[in-house]
């Protein structure tokens, strides 16, 4: 393996782990039923719903490639799935796969 | 140790008709192909997958290298991005604590933190017993890394035939996979106005601190979504 590769992958998951093992740290004196749960909770989702939004309005990779009404076209037809389907998980997924090829390439 | 009876239980919850595996290996098959793209052999590769375990933080790695990061720029960026793992962790494991567990599980499996695990086990944890939650969850844990791991592996394999909108596809997938669950997890007024908040303020705040923008954003409306879910309660 080549020794800059193995540090970056050290370094990224030392970056990672951190913020896990602080949050199982310190998650200790924390009862289910207390206010300072429940406002956690709601900054983890609010969190991850930032970060999804981010990825799609303000991608990074290859989805740069990809215009911005097109990646808001495939979340919308995926989300419309994802409804019609009783709240499948994965039929919206692959969908918006094949949907984001389609339109990339013919539209 | 660990009960075996809950461990395969959770391992078998991503087997089940609307499961994260599909979607886990389609979004890691991606990462393998960037991985390999990026000049990584095989063993890096998966050494990655196993030891970071978190899609963003390997996407800030392989931007951070192509542009010649150091590697103290490489901590601060992932450690950022992957800032949110805090309050998930926090979030979940007060759900399994229980005096009869050892301490070493949650700081060994506190690794598994990661969306798809933190939401599957957020769904089903109420239908196990408190005692054996942290079995389940390692169950979880070591089903969606294993995924993980052979979606890296194809994704490295067959790299030479995934072209540039194969590629937009699998990258679109992800954020859409994350979307559905968060979506499907809104059952309640605060999570469902998190949801929302975050999803309006995470572009706004990116528009004028790109860095601090998730970290802003979940605080600032996870707070919001609290209050007023405290203030429906009472």
């Amino acid at each position: 393996m080549s020794a800059n590769i193995v540090y970056a992958i050290l370094v990224t998951s030392l970056a990672t782990f951190l913020s896990r093992f602080l949050g199982a740290l310190t998650s200790q004196g924390i009862k289910e039923t207390s206010k300072l749960f429940k406002w956690f909770n709601c900054l983890a989702y609010a969190t991850l719903a930032a970060l999804i939004a981010r990825t799609i309005i303000f991608p990074a990779g290859v989805l740069i490639e990809a215009s911005y009404y097109s990646r808001s076209i495939v979340v919308f037809l995926s989300l419309f799935v994802f409804f019609i389907s009783k709240k499948n998980f994965v039929y919206p997924t692959i969908f918006s796969a094949v949907c984001m090829a389609i339109i990339n390439n013919y539209i | 140790m660990i009960n075996k009876n809950f461990f395969f239980k959770g391992y078998r919850s991503i087997f089940t008709h609307d499961s994260p595996a599909i979607a886990l290996t389609f979004c890691f098959i991606a990462i393998g192909a960037l991985f390999k793209n990026l000049g990584f052999n095989i063993q890096e590769s998966i050494f990655s997958t196993v030891l970071t375990y978190a899609l963003p933080g390997s996407l800030v790695m392989a931007e951070s290298m192509l542009i010649g990061a150091s590697l103290l720029n490489i901590f601060l960026a992932v450690w950022f991005v992957n800032a949110r793992l805090y309050p998930m962790a926090v979030s979940l494991f007060p759900l399994m604590m229980h005096k009869s567990q050892p301490k070493w599980k949650y700081y060994f499996s506190c690794h598994f933190i990661a969306v798809s695990a933190w939401l599957i086990m957020k769904s089903n944890y109420k239908k196990i017993p408190k005692e054996y939650r942290i079995d389940y969850w390692i169950g979880i844990g070591s089903a969606t890394v294993s995924v993980s791991v052979i979606g890296t592996f194809i994704g490295f394999s067959f790299s030479e035939y995934l072209n540039k909108d194969m590629m937009m596809g699998l990258a679109i997938l992800n954020p859409v996979y994350f979307l559905c669950m968060m979506v499907g997890a809104s059952k309640t007024i605060p999570v469902t106005l998190s949801v929302l908040l975050g999803t309006i303020l995470g572009p706004i705040i990116y528009l004028f601190s790109p860095e601090w923008s998730i970290l802003l954003a979940g605080v600032i409306g996870g707070t919001i979504a609290y209050l007023v879910g405290e203030h429906s309660v009472s």
